[in-house]
């Protein structure tokens, strides 16, 4: 005890200042924890948190439509608006989910197979190379990516040129909802095979040797075995898949036809026309199904394998 | 002086009547007793703006700024309504912070009902007498006779078509209801174009009594949204930027949509085959220079509105945005920025062509045509586009 005031006296001013608050930091972990966490935190709690509160509370608010400005009584009715039967949202809503879940599957079925090839055959060079080819589109500009497939859709595209070559006649693929399935599950397709990659590599082989060992044939052993283990993996892929479609409006905006809009498209019409209130009323109809969707996710173990 | 103040009182009484419920009584006294100003002071060396993307742009702005020594702060607006958002903040006027905005036809009229915008002086304007006659007082910038800004620039909602494709030429606005050319068919994606369905309606269809198509009733809205509802099925889809409409013609996905000169110009310059034609009548958008109500640098404001209505300048704008002056002086300097561009944008045309043209304004309960508030506002037609496209 003494020799430690004596230390503690020893050194100039700042360094008894340093020590001191060294000391307390290791007496009181939780406040090394709080000092770490607190920036990270804030910004979460204020930013993330405080928007979608804002959002949420403003959802019950109207708008003035002659002077443009918010008027701040109480009211449900956008939600009344959004669920009455003659008014086109529920339709919008429907639409967006059915392209997210057909873009959600459509990356399931094309990432496995790569994502299983890349885990398990692949060489180190193969499999770095098929991981630049992944990821490659993700490092040049979404924008430039859509307007890419703008050309090759389009009634004089590479896909219609290359019909044409071989005798067959053209598809009427542009600005159609099936435009938008496939861009999207284009442009999300790395978001699914990181994951289920991932999945898919930790399975050990001793599982597989066990398998054939019991007499499963590979078709069998891909059911029982190596399937239910890179579930997690595809519902964690699923989840950035899905919930990217669901809260996109720029491909519709871009490849889709005249009945694709999304919600996304109508949330964005109405921020431009100034009505905040019913904007963020339709925008809380995702967040709800993203609720439920990552409950479900939870439930089929897709954050251990995040 | 005193002619001005009674002139000035009689319309801010008749602005008032119109209004109806949304007058302030005292807006009479105020307007009446702060008279307009009789000349341009001395510059206060700055200039805030809210405006369309490049519609103070550098290429014609840079020399206003070393004349004046008013340095521009722009504000860019995706929308009328943002503009008009933007305008009536902060306690309205512009919130004592901006001193123009460029609004459009459909937000012009709710700036001036929301007091928003204050009367200005046209004489100290001089390019102003030499305004087409429909620019000098429309309906969209003056009310009662007061003006709320000077126009800039406007143009038509034109009809484009593919010489190869569209055989024989279209006419008329039919041809974009028409199942024809099915699937081939591009229309704007904004709210206001229920209006030209209105349009093509109150000819076509007397018995819905049509009498204005930015003044729809609940049932003639419902007849309108059922046409563009038939429409929907004929269109290859909707464009919501400009060039999204030229990439759909040059890819040979479209054959036919309703657009601006802008895109015909364009699609020519890429040796694309279009033509267009503007059938009368037709709808069409006017901006206009409004003077913020509470505007902390009106002599640079005032400036501004003089130096961008001469002939030269609104050529300059004309070629950069693509759209009309409202200046028929600036024909030979558009000419000599761009061979024939006068004439392709429509400055050269009959007084009868420009009286045929309904342009934008903002929808709003109050009806010009029948008494009450029978109409439906903006918000409905938002709701109702929502319903077409959705």
């Amino acid at each position: 005890m003494a020799a430690d005031a004596g230390a503690l006296a020893a050194g100039p001013p700042w360094r008894r200042a340093r020590l001191r608050f060294s000391g307390l930091l290791w007496r009181r972990p939780w406040l090394k924890a709080l000092g770490l966490l607190a920036p990270p935190l804030t910004a979460f709690l204020v930013v993330y948190v405080g928007a979608v509160a804002v959002l949420f509370i403003s959802s019950f608010w109207t708008v003035n439509s002659f002077t443009a400005a918010i008027e701040h009584t109480w009211t449900l009715g956008n939600y009344r608006l959004i669920f009455s039967s003659g008014q086109p949202y529920l339709h919008i809503a429907r639409l967006t989910l059915e392209i997210a879940a057909a873009v959600t599957v459509t990356d399931a079925v094309l990432a496995f197979p790569l994502a299983f090839f890349m885990a398990r055959f692949a060489g180190k060079r193969t499999r770095a190379i098929l991981f630049v080819m992944v990821l490659l589109p993700l490092w040049s500009s979404y924008l430039v990516r859509i307007y890419a497939w703008q050309t090759i859709l389009a009634h004089d595209g590479a896909i219609n040129w290359a019909l044409r070559g071989i005798g067959l006649p053209g598809l009427n693929l542009a600005y159609t909802n099936t435009a938008m399935w496939i861009v999207f599950s284009y442009v999300w397709l790395p978001f699914m095979v990181l994951p289920v990659y991932a999945a898919l590599e930790r399975i050990p082989d001793s599982y597989l040797e066990a398998s054939a060992d019991l007499g499963a044939r590979g078709f069998k052993t891909l059911r029982s075995v190596i399937l239910p283990l890179a579930l997690p993996g595809i519902v964690a892929g699923s989840i950035f898949t899905f919930s990217l479609t669901l809260g996109d409006y720029i491909t519709p905006l871009l490849v889709g036809g005249p009945s694709s809009q999304f919600i996304g498209n109508t949330v964005y019409n109405y921020i431009q026309e100034a009505n905040t209130p019913f904007a963020a009323a339709f925008a809380t109809i995702p967040m709800a199904i993203m609720g439920v969707y990552l409950l479900i996710a939870r439930r089929l173990g897709a954050f251990e394998a995040l | 002086m005193r002619r001005i103040r009674k002139r000035q009182v009689a319309a801010v009484l008749a602005l008032a009547a119109i209004v109806g419920a949304f007058a302030v009584p005292a807006a009479a006294v105020r307007a009446g007793s702060t008279g307009l100003p009789t000349k341009i002071g001395k510059g206060e060396g700055r200039l805030n703006v809210i405006e369309w993307p490049a519609y103070t742009d550098a290429s014609f702005a840079k020399k206003f700024e070393q004349q004046t020594g008013c340095i521009i702060h722009r504000k860019d607006a995706g929308s009328s309504n943002q503009m008009f958002a933007l305008m009536h903040a902060n306690g309205g006027g512009g919130g004592g912070q901006y001193d123009l905005v460029s609004a459009s036809g459909d937000a012009s009229l709710r700036l001036i009902y929301a007091h928003d915008v204050q009367a200005v002086n046209v004489h100290l304007i001089p390019s102003w007498k030499q305004f087409l006659p429909v620019f000098k007082s429309p309906p969209h910038n003056t009310v009662g006779g007061v003006h709320y800004g000077v126009s800039l620039q406007w143009g038509p909602n034109t009809l484009i078509y593919n010489t190869k494709k569209v055989k024989p030429a279209p006419k008329n606005w039919a041809a974009i209801y028409s199942k024809k050319y099915k699937g081939k068919l591009t229309v704007p994606n904004n709210p206001i174009q229920i209006a030209d369905a209105a349009l093509y309606l109150m000819h076509t269809k007397p018995s819905l009594g049509i009498k204005d198509p930015y003044e729809l009733t609940q049932a003639q809205l419902t007849a309108v949204g059922q046409l563009l509802v038939r429409q929907k099925p004929l269109l290859k889809r909707y464009w919501n930027y400009a060039t999204d409409e030229d990439t759909s013609f040059k890819n040979g996905d479209v054959w036919m949509g309703a657009g601006w000169p802008y895109q015909t110009l364009q699609l020519q310059a890429n040796h694309v085959p279009v033509k267009e034609i503007v059938p009368l009548p037709t709808t069409g958008w006017a901006d206009t220079w409004m003077l913020a109500a509470k505007a902390p640098h009106p002599n640079c404001a005032y400036k501004w509105m003089a130096y961008v209505t001469t002939p030269q300048v609104e050529a300059k704008q004309a070629i950069v945005f693509g759209e009309t002056p409202v200046n028929p002086k600036a024909c030979p300097y558009m000419n000599k920025i761009q061979k024939g561009s006068c004439a392709g944008y429509h400055l050269n045309e009959p007084a009868s062509y420009y009286n045929k043209i309904k342009f934008w304004k903002t929808p709003v309960p109050t009806c010009g045509w029948k008494k009450g508030n029978g109409c439906m506002d903006y918000n409905a037609w938002q709701q109702a586009w929502t319903q077409i496209t959705g």
